[in-house]
Formats: C-alpha cells, sequence, structure tokens
C-alpha cells in the first residue's frame, strides 16, 4: 500500500503538529506520522482535549492540536518509520502492517531522547530515567507515597520532580551534576530559570521543600531485585539514601537515527541546517530537538517556519526564522550550562554493564579502540535498542564517535523489509 | 494527562492490576512490581525510558511477544506476561 504526500512530518511532537498545521493550512497534501498512541511528543504526552486546560502547557496542546484537526492533514498515530525503501519514499510499519508514504519534502521532528550514563546499579528495576519517570507519570504510573530521588543533569530534573510531587510521591532529593558557579554562570540557576521550560515547575518547587543540590550526582544504586538505596557524592563525601524508585537521566541528545538515514549532515551532534530549517539532504527539513535541544518555543517556531517552507512559502518563513537567534542562543547556553562533569567517566566498576540490552560489562569494552570495534568483540551497541542507549554513553565513556545510520531505523517485521518498494527498483 | 477517574483491569503475569483510563502498559508493569523482561545474563529489568527507545519494558501482551510495552496503551481484560 501507498501513498502521495506533498508533505511527510516525522514525528506529532509540537514541533511536528506546528509543520504540519503550517503546510496543510496553505493547501499541501500532508501526512504526520508518530509512533505514540496519540499526538503530542513527550511534553505533550498524554494530554486529551477534555483534561489539558488544566495542565501547565495544556493551552498550546489544545491551540495546536486543535488547528491541526481544521486542516485536511492526515494523521498516523502508532506507526514507526522503519527505512526508505526508494528516493521520496518512507516506509513506515504498525503491527506488522507496512505503508510507503511518497514525499516531495520530508519534515523530521523526531525529537531527542534522555542521555544516560552506567553506574553500579542503574541496571536494578525502580531506576528510570528522569525524563523516563516523567512519561511514566503521564502514562498512568501511580506514584503516590514513593519515596524517590532524583538525579543527573538538565533542566528536566527540576520538572520531573514536580510531576512527582504532583503525583503524590516525596521527593527526596534533586542532585544535579553540573556546579552552581557554571549555572549561575548561565544565568541558570534555580532562580533565574529559563522561562516557559520551568515556569510552573518553579512555582510547584516551592512547595516541595525538595533540596535542589548542584555539584552532586550518583555513585551507585543497591538493592534485592529492585533498588532499595541511593549512594550520592558531593565530590567530596558520599551519603546513602533509602528510596523505591531513582528517576535519573543526563540532559538530552537528538534522535538522529532517521537524519543520518537520510544523509542529513550532522555537525557538533546536532543536524546542520540553514535559516529555514533544509539539511544538507535536498527536500529534507529538521526541526526542534534535532538542531539543538532548546525546548517547547525553539521546537514551535522551527516547526512553522519548516512547514511553510516546505510548503513552498519561503518568504513568510523567511519572515518567521529572524525570531530563531534567540532561541538558538539558548539552546547553546544549556548545553554549555550542563555539560557532563569528568568525574561521571569513572563511576562505572569492572562489571557494571554499559550495554543493557545484551549485557555487556564495562571491563569488556573498555580497551576497544572503537564504538565498532566493541560492536564486533562485545556485541555493545548490538542489541535491540541499536545502541540508542549505549551509543551515547559509550560517546562521553570513551570519546567514540556515534554515527550509526543503518536501516531499518527500528527492529521492525522482516516482513516489511522484504517489501518491495512502490518504485521499481534495480535489484542485480 | 491520565484521568484518574474511571479505571480499567489488566492482569500482569497472572496479577490483577487496577490503572487509571488511558495509562500505559509499561506503568500497569511497575505497578505490579513485576519486572518487564529477564536480561541475557538473567537480570530482571524494568522500564527505563518511557518512551520507545530503550526497549527493556518488551513483554508479551495479549500474546504478542517483545512489545514496547510503553507504547501501549491498557485496555479492559488485557493479559500481560512478562518473561
Amino acid at each position: 500500500m501507498s501513498a502521495r504526500f506533498d508533505v511527510v512530518v516525522v514525528g506529532a511532537g509540537p514541533g511536528g503538529i506546528a509543520a504540519a498545521t503550517l503546510a496543510a493550512e496553505v493547501g499541501r497534501r500532508v501526512c504526520l506520522i508518530d509512533d505514540n498512541a496519540t499526538p503530542g511528543g513527550q511534553l505533550w504526552r498524554g494530554f486529551r482535549a477534555e483534561t489539558a486546560a488544566n495542565s501547565l502547557h495544556g493551552a498550546g496542546f489544545l491551540h495546536w492540536t486543535s488547528r491541526l484537526s481544521k486542516t485536511t492533514c492526515e494523521v498516523c498515530s502508532g506507526w514507526q518509520a522503519v527505512s526508505l525503501p526508494a528516493p521520496g519514499q518512507l516506509r513506515i510499519e504498525r503491527e506488522g502492517e507496512s505503508r510507503d508514504l511518497s514525499f516531495e519534502r520530508l519534515i523530521v521532528a523526531t525529537g531527542a531522547r534522555e542521555r544516560f550514563l552506567p553506574f553500579p546499579g542503574w541496571t536494578l528495576p525502580g531506576v528510570t530515567g528522569a525524563g523516563g519517570m516523567q512519561a511514566l507519570l503521564k502514562a498512568g504510573l501511580d506514584a503516590r507515597g514513593k519515596r524517590v530521588v532524583v538525579a543527573g543533569s538538565g533542566p528536566l530534573l527540576l520538572a520531573v520532580a514536580a510531576g512527582l510531587a504532583h503525583a503524590g510521591a516525596r521527593v527526596l532529593g534533586i542532585h544535579e551534576q553540573a556546579p552552581l558557579a557554571r549555572l549561575a554562570g548561565f544565568g541558570l540557576t534555580l532562580a533565574a530559570y529559563p522561562g516557559k521550560l520551568v515556569e510552573g515547575a518553579r512555582y510547584r518547587l516551592q512547595t516541595l521543600r525538595a533540596p535542589y543540590r548542584t555539584g552532586s550526582w550518583v555513585v551507585r544504586a543497591e538493592g534485592r531485585e529492585r533498588v532499595e538505596r541511593v549512594t550520592l557524592t558531593d565530590g567530596r563525601k558520599q551519603w546513602t539514601t533509602d528510596c523505591d524508585w531513582l528517576a535519573c537521566g543526563f540532559h538530552l541528545t537528538p534522535n538522529l537515527e532517521l537524519p543520518r538515514l537520510l544523509g542529513c549532515r550532522v555537525a557538533d551532534g546536532y543536524v546542520a541546517v540553514d535559516a529555514l530549517r533544509q539539511s544538507s539532504a535536498p527536500g529534507v527539513f529538521c526541526i526542534g530537538e534535532l538542531t539543538g535541544i532548546g525546548g517547547l518555543d525553539k521546537a514551535l517556531l522551527e516547526g512553522q517556519i519548516a512547514g511553510l517552507a516546505a510548503a513552498g512559502r519561503a518568504a513568510q518563513a523567511q519572515a518567521l526564522a529572524g525570531r530563531l537567534p534567540r532561541f538558538l542562543r539558548f539552546a547553546e547556553r544549556l548545553d554549555r550550562a550542563f555539560a557532563l562533569r569528568p568525574e561521571l567517566r569513572a563511576l562505572c566498576e569492572p562489571q557494571t554493564l554499559v550495554c543493557r540490552c545484551e549485557d555487556v560489562a564495562y571491563s569488556a569494552v573498555k580497551d576497544c579502540a572503537s564504538r565498532r570495534e566493541a560492536k564486533l568483540h562485545t556485541r555493545c551497541g548490538m542489541g535491540a535498542c541499536q545502541g540508542r542507549v549505549c551509543g551515547a554513553a559509550t560517546e562521553f565513556l570513551f570519546g567514540w564517535e556515534n554515527t550509526g545510520g543503518r536501516p531499518p531505523v527500528f527492529p521492525t517485521q522482516v516482513s516489511t523489509l522484504a517489501a518491495a518498494a512502490g518504485t521499481p527498483e534495480s535489484h542485480d | 494527562m491520565v484521568s484518574m477517574s474511571e479505571g480499567v483491569s489488566i492482569t500482569v503475569n497472572g496479577l490483577p492490576v487496577q490503572v487509571a483510563e488511558g495509562a500505559s502498559v509499561a506503568a500497569a508493569i511497575m505497578m505490579a512490581r513485576q519486572p518487564s523482561r529477564i536480561s541475557v545474563h538473567g537480570e530482571p529489568r524494568a522500564p527505563l525510558c518511557g518512551m520507545g527507545i530503550c526497549m527493556e519494558c518488551r513483554a508479551t501482551v495479549n500474546g504478542v511477544p517483545h512489545s514496547r510495552s510503553c507504547k501501549l496503551t491498557c485496555a479492559p481484560g488485557m493479559t500481560v506476561v512478562t518473561e
């Protein structure tokens, strides 16, 4: 089964929704695909029209989803982009069924994932990402009465702590690895936290009473069958806290698999784009966290720019692009402020797993010269997550460049891969 | 946000779990205090990323193995089996 569109948008977070909406509003035939059950991405995860008004960021969700619903854009929720069977074609899959979408322009808005770093005990049940915990809370996890340590890095920690407190958990502490002096230097202390990012979080933190401790980080998690306690340090002394859950993530890293497969040039960790968010791959636009971790406002603006540009409204797109530099500077500031401290490279013990999919220990990979050598000799990064978790970790630990970009971009059914492309292709 | 007003009942490894309407299967697995999978060396694992990236939450949902449980919404009577 195949279908033709002027514009295909991959990823229905705020940026993707804005892009699809703008392109469809000027009359283009648009398809928006996303692998979640409903549109919204991470920030608007779990939002529903009936209840969103009561949520922080709910107004933006209602504005954009209602605009999108008034267009002719076809929304394919629950579909995963898996490969490019031919130029100008995207193969998507849902529960073993596959479709090929033909496009003139492709807008990639695949967002970011958390960066995870290995430390002893990080594979224990009850240890989640920080954003992971937030996603699970939004997806109905009952946190009432749970004692939770929040740790890692990035503005997200505050939002997660606020979300936990709101859900009835007891937040024992928020441990930001970045030193206070660096956060202050970038104007990112708690008192001057970047506007909309944690507007609500700051408000709620006043009633949260959990200490926000900069310059501290997790040393290890321990427990039988699941996490029972966490040891933390400020670099001088260590202390141990009993807990039910540890929510730990180290800021965000963009989901570059699809852009790389499309041949988009990546520079300094992000997709290189022009003012209209066009990548080096002809007809392919990249927006949101793919071009710099900058949160909601940056993604919405880039979505509108790319949506208009992909629809051939370059002048209108150009006019909007004038507002971008402020958001791009903010994204750079975040990256520098939350850069990882070198002590985090020394957390692994020899038996600490680096690759959770294949259970590959630190001792097995530490002497490998490259990501490729580690793959060949230890299967590190060869498992089901395709290196999405250990790739960012080994990049930080060993400096191994993460350049993976092979199809399928997600584990898929053999039948999906085997299906012939919608256009004739030589297989000699 | 997920509404707590109405509930959905599913089973995880035979244990009944009551979750909010719209809750993900991964959330239900955590609430049942069951591991979502057993690793290649036999360790229990549970959801990590909550957003379909890490693959730790894969379970057999209504007979379909290796389903990313964080991507699935609980439906009444759903049967979840972790290894």
